[in-house]
């Protein structure tokens, strides 16, 4: 057994809960970045992680979540914080409809749809094709989050809610993780024909993926729409698609704490290296390059499910 | 835990009762007829070979039974219920479970977990139940896990319940396979050339398992090319080629037909 990876989960755990309290404002901005990023990363992980379901169309569901907010929240004053079940839902069921026709495709197949569906939706936003979008301006003057009487305003404030989220959501997938859903999806992606030869609904699991994956990142749209206090489509584009897809590869699809590692990596260090901003992303295409050729399965591949031995001995019995 | 009692009797061919029933089945691949009007039954609690040279159509027909492709002609029947159109989970959930000819575990999973793949379809806990942990759903996960691991027992897996399944010798892989199909509690066991690629000591441990499977009151069908796997432990050979039947009978009173014979000239020449 290996003692020393809990410790360093624990050592990081401290670190960044007490992180406020010694890095300015501009810098737990960057952490706040970084958590928003790992919500979004943790739900295409379940898609494209645990599913092996090819997804590069992430960011349209952070855009259904993060205007049904907006939109709730300037045109009904439901508190923001309200709207996040809402938007969850919302991005849920937007995500269940066009994955339904098309999830039965190929990997590389379903690949080039989903960037099809992450364009359309930026196109029909930059167009207002609702007319309550606000075109390329965007929706703006979304109220500040409220939570337990104190207005949320500052990134300290912020930091504390977004990594709230973020723990939450640990706890909560790596329950799924070790359930029968989340077993099944790596069925899915081991094997689709074993899976559904071993009984799996294999289709059912494949819209579930999709449709959970899509809902956590409509419920991070609510948080970024609270936070930004004004959204426009260009937050939304294909770029952040790609982005969130890097961080999961990288990280090791299938493993949260390689993924929220990847996120640190991928969108922490361009903002330490500001000064360099052109060179960055050349550095960045490097960095990609060498790992997938020297470690494509990613930082911190998922291995197999751990089962204590007390576990097992309680099952047999 | 078991459906009907095992019906084991000295005398197989008194009582028979057909499970599985296949009639004028048809299948083509474009121009190429895989699978030619064949028909035959398959009685409870016996253990049937499907046998023939490569390329005859076997592996055909069992992908028809678990609905993996769909007949061009021709009815099967389980249990009295019509198979045709059901997707193919909802045919294991009927009670046929099967094997692969090219092995298919899920190579980057325990051992453990691919046995509870089988223990699936009769768990309900959904993502709710999971993410909240659920008394009920705990204990859902634990009574799967036990029933995963007699079936890791049951084929002599046990040990291995924490490998990684890539990291099996290829015969345990093939018993892997066995135990994740009988975790589905299937009544229907179709097992497509169990014993390929085994040496001699593990063929002779995989026909005392598939004794020790019958006698659960599962039915067997099975493909294979070992005849003496075939000989000693089927009480009822069918034999295709280029896709239509050419014999059906007793092990004995096949292997004598000349049709047979001359079929497996050339190729297999045990028969
Ligand atoms: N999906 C498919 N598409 C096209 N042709 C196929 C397909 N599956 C099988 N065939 C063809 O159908 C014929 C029967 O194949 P099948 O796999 O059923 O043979 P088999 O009896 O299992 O042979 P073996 O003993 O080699 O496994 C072969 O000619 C094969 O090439
Ligand atoms: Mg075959």
């Amino acid at each position: 057994m290996n003692h020393g990876k809990p410790f360093a989960i624990v050592l990081a755990a401290a670190l960044l809960a007490t992180a406020p309290l010694f890095l300015n404002a501009y810098q737990v901005d960057v952490l706040n970045s970084i958590g928003l990023y790992g919500l979004l990363a943790l739900g295409l992980n379940l898609i494209l992680g645990e599913a092996g379901l090819f997804n590069m169309g992430h960011a349209a569901f952070y855009a259904v979540g993060a205007y049904t907010a907006a939109m709730l929240n300037t045109r009904y004053q439901i508190p923001i914080l309200w709207t996040l079940p809402l938007s969850g839902l919302a991005a849920g069921l937007f995500a269940l409809a066009v994955a339904r026709p098309v999830v039965h495709l190929r990997g590389d197949y379903l690949l080039i749809v989903t960037i099809g569906v992450g364009e359309i939706v930026r196109i029909a936003l930059v167009n207002d094709i609702f007319g309550m979008t606000g075109g390329a301006n965007g929706i703006f003057g979304i109220s500040r989050p409220q939570l337990f009487g104190i207005v949320i305003r500052r990134p300290q404030e912020f930091f504390y809610l977004i990594w709230g989220c973020v723990a939450l959501t640990i706890v909560l997938f790596l329950r799924l993780k070790q359930s029968r859903f989340g077993r099944a999806l790596n069925y899915l992606r081991e094997d689709e024909v074993a899976a559904e030869g071993s009984g799996i609904n294999t289709a059912y699991y494949k819209l579930a993926a999709f449709g959970l994956g899509a809902a956590w990142a409509g419920m991070t749209g609510a948080l970024f729409a609270a936070k930004m206090t004004i959204i426009s489509p260009e937050s939304f584009n294909f770029w952040e698609s790609v982005v969130l897809f890097m961080i999961v590869i990288l990280g090791g699809a299938g493993n949260i704490a390689g993924v929220l590692l990847a996120a640190f990596l991928v969108i922490g260090l361009p903002e330490l290296f500001r000064e360099f901003a052109s060179a960055r992303m050349l550095v960045f295409g490097l960095v990609m390059i060498v790992m997938m050729v020297f470690r494509p399965q990613g930082l911190l591949p998922a291995g197999g499910r751990r089962f204590s031995l007390a576990t097992l001995a309680r099952g047999h019995g | 835990m078991m459906e009907a009692p095992p019906i084991v009797s000295g005398q197989p061919n008194t009582v028979s009762i057909p499970l599985l029933v296949i009639q004028e089945l048809t299948k083509t691949f474009g121009g190429l007829t895989a699978v030619n009007a064949v028909s035959f039954a398959v009685e409870k609690g016996s253990v049937v070979g499907l046998i023939g040279p490569n390329g005859a159509g076997k592996t055909t027909v069992f992908n028809l039974i678990t609905g993996n492709y769909r007949p061009d002609r021709g009815r099967i029947e389980f249990g009295g219920t019509p198979l045709a159109g059901l997707r193919t989970h909802r045919i294991i959930a009927l009670g046929i479970a099967r094997t692969f000819q090219n092995i298919r575990l899920f190579q980057r999973l325990t051992v453990l977990e691919n046995v509870l793949a089988g223990c699936h379809y009769r768990m309900r806990g959904g993502i709710l139940a999971a993410m909240l942990r659920l008394p009920s759903q705990r204990r859902e996960e634990n009574d799967g896990m036990g029933r995963a691991l007699k079936e890791l027992e049951f084929v002599g897996l046990r040990q291995q319940a924490l490998a990684l399944a890539k990291n099996l010798a290829y015969g345990d892989q093939r018993r892997l396979e066995i135990a994740r199909a009988l975790a589905t509690q299937p009544r229907l066991l179709v097992l497509d050339e169990p014993a390929g690629g085994m040496n001699e000591q593990e063929t002779e441990a995989l026909i005392g398992l598939i004794a020790r499977i019958r006698e659960r009151g599962i039915t067997i069908l099975l493909i294979e090319h070992d005849m003496r796997l075939v000989m000693r432990a089927c009480e009822k050979l069918v034999v295709l080629e280029n896709g239509g039947k050419i014999a059906e009978g007793a092990p004995e009173q096949v292997r004598r037909d000349p049709k047979v014979i001359e079929a497996y000239l050339g190729a297999d020449d045990e028969a």
